[in-house]
């Protein structure tokens, strides 16, 4: 026999491995899977039923519940448009031009993901608190930015910056400048280039950094925490609200607004499923 | 390329400045066009219950006297966590924190209100007081009754965080204090007591509630240190049977304060209804209620009422064991101070 095919049967072999290894590693992801996804969703729906179906809805159209849901939309219609454009904008200049400090700004992108919420939360008191850098400014022409609206709408904008960013940029690198030169050696403008040639062809790119950017803007816990001053029904967004029901020991409330919340990452799953499918290019 | 880069980046602006619009349109909401006045009131964690019913009746009496309609905003978190956020620009109206020292630091940190804010409401500016209590579990199972007990190898002690909890503060004044008063009591006795406490204290929440919630929820500990309100929140509310209060023989008397925030009302000019909002804390209907949720009111009359709901024993004040907040904290709770000396986390 000749050595290599023993090395490669050998190697297969260790590659399948006995039976039992095979199906003790497939069992401990199963077991983790269920651990770590399928009970906590369960146990997510069971507690948020425990008190029946008019406890429930009656927990989601409180008026605080709904107050938060209001915030909560706010921040992310004003969030993700933002963003979809400050990411389109950016991932076309870095994609389609080599300029200084191009790798700096790709880098600057990415902060967002680096830092730690809290911190980002923090960032924002020291600029816009009472003792921070624009604190006293603020004061003496009566704007507020933290512990009201602005400063939930800045937090969720700086953690969701990046998405859309993210998802765009490899898709339009990996396109080429081609198409968009011909268009402009045609004779349109820079506008309709990018309209008509960019970006239909970035487009199930952006629809999944939009998707992503929606959810994180919804679920942001730890930066909205910081900067929100937890003004029941003011300035309280829904994974707030959870934590408000939470430590009021209405375990019930807490898990219906968190059914909410969970509704809603399992909404974007399917979306995003829906994306990829719709984006390969079959 | 560069043609490109042209692209008429002005056919954004509107977009920009609509959504910078869009951000800052709600920055001012004090004044609404009813007439409506609107509060915000500061507070910590374990009152939330109490200014639910308190906001209420009080909305009520000022609409009959005033024929103004008043709505009170609730925050509610770790008194010193609360505080801070005052400080950075939080406008409550009034606060209602668990310790005058949090209140100190809303002088000291950004003027927002005089140094001599407690002098300015009756009894220390707390219109009620508490105490710290244990909670254990049902049938009391390891026969906890006195502070002695806590310090034995087979009990876990859940309590929050002394640096950022202000209950904490309380519970861990409350067992230097017993100790320090106690039979042959000195600062080393004391000390040698706490740190033996703290060997028994598994983990330390942030806060009072996260404190309740890992001990009734998350089943750990066997003994809870508590607000006197807390534990009877927990044992005649929430838990029914599942847990019980045991009330040792000795405590310390905690003045949770309330104070105006003078820069914030006089900016909005709220103070009047500020004011009397904390005038009805003292009132006979405060007291009422605030008997009703667990805080020992300091009106005879309604002391004399609910004398039954509350537990006799001997309470020592602050200044007794501790001195002032402003030493009590340099001595116990800053960095490098004793509690930092005696608490090591445990590795396991």
């Amino acid at each position: 026999m000749h050595p290599s095919t023993l090395v490669l049967r050998r190697s297969a072999r260790s590659l399948s491995g006995p039976a039992f290894v095979r199906w003790g590693l497939i069992g401990a992801a199963v077991l983790l899977l269920g651990v770590f996804l399928i009970v906590p969703l369960v146990a997510v729906f069971t507690f948020a039923f425990q008190k029946g179906w008019e406890a429930y809805v009656a927990a989601l159209t409180h008026p605080t519940a709904l107050a938060a849901m209001r915030l909560t939309l706010l921040a992310a219609v004003i969030a993700v448009p933002f963003n979809l454009v400050f990411g389109l904008a950016a991932s076309w200049l870095i994609a389609r031009f080599q300029f200084r400090g191009r790798s700096l700004l790709m880098t600057l992108i990415d902060l967002p993901f680096s830092v730690s919420p809290v911190i980002a939360g923090l960032i924002f008191v020291l600029l816009f608190g009472r003792q921070g850098w624009l604190g006293p400014w603020l004061l003496d022409h009566d704007v507020r930015v933290i512990f009201a609206v602005p400063g939930i709408v800045l937090a969720t904008v700086f953690v969701t910056f990046p998405f859309v960013a993210r998802e765009v940029l490899p898709v339009m690198e990996a396109q080429g400048s081609d198409e968009e030169e011909a268009a402009l050696t045609l004779g349109a403008s820079g506008w309709r280039t990018f309209l008509t040639v960019t970006l239909p062809k970035v487009k199930w790119g952006v629809l999944y950094g939009v998707i992503l950017c929606n959810a994180r803007a919804m679920g942001e816990f730890g930066a909205v925490s910081v900067v929100s001053g937890h003004v029941r029904g003011v300035t309280t967004t829904l994974p707030l609200h959870a934590e408000i029901l939470y430590n009021e020991y209405d375990l019930a409330g807490a898990f219906a607004v968190a059914s909410l919340l969970t509704l809603l990452a399992l909404v974007t799953l399917v979306v995003k499923k829906f994306v990829e499918w719709r984006s390969q290019p079959s | 390329m560069e043609r490109l880069a042209l692209l008429r980046v002005r056919n954004w602006m509107p977009l920009a400045l609509l959504l910078a619009v869009a951000g800052c349109s709600r920055a001012s909401g004090d004044a609404s066009p009813d007439g409506t006045v609107t509060l915000l009131n500061v507070s910590y964690d374990p009152t939330r219950e109490l200014y639910e019913e308190l906001n209420a009746a009080f909305a009520k009496h000022w609409a009959a006297t005033r024929g103004q309609q008043v709505s009170i905003q609730q925050s509610h978190g770790g008194s010193g966590k609360q505080a801070r956020s005052v400080i950075e620009g939080l406008r409550a109206d009034v606060v209602t924190l668990a310790l005058a020292y949090d209140v100190d630091m809303l002088h000291e940190k950004a003027q927002l209100l005089p140094e001599d804010w407690q002098a300015r409401l009756p009894h220390n500016s707390a219109p009620y007081t508490s105490t710290i209590v244990f909670v254990v579990r049902e049938g009391n199972p390891k026969a906890i009754r006195e502070w002695d007990d806590l310090v034995r190898k087979d009990v876990t002690v859940i309590t929050p965080n002394p640096k950022t909890s202000g209950g904490a503060r309380w519970n861990y004044l409350a067992a230097w204090g017993q100790a320090l008063r106690g039979e042959g009591g000195s600062e080393a006795r004391a000390q040698a007591y706490v740190e033996k406490l703290f060997r028994n204290v598994p983990v330390l929440d942030s806060g009072a509630r996260g404190a309740t919630t890992t001990f009734a929820e998350r089943g750990l500990g066997d003994v809870l240190l508590a607000w006197e309100s807390e534990a009877f929140l927990l044992t005649r509310e929430v838990g029914q049977a599942r847990f019980e209060v045991v009330v040792p023989s000795v405590s310390i008397l905690a003045e949770p304060p309330v104070a105006v925030v003078d820069l914030n009302v006089d900016r909005k000019g709220t103070r009047a209804v500020a004011e009397a909002y904390l005038a009805y804390l003292y009132s006979e209907e405060g007291q009422e209620i605030a008997a009703r949720h667990h805080f020992r009111p300091r009106s005879e009359v309604v002391a004399a009422k609910h004398a039954s709901d509350f537990p006799g024993l001997m309470r020592f004040t602050l200044a007794e064991v501790a001195g002032d907040w402003r030493r009590a904290q340099a001595t116990h709770f800053a960095d490098g101070g004793l509690f930092d000396r005696i608490y090591a986390p445990r590795a396991d």
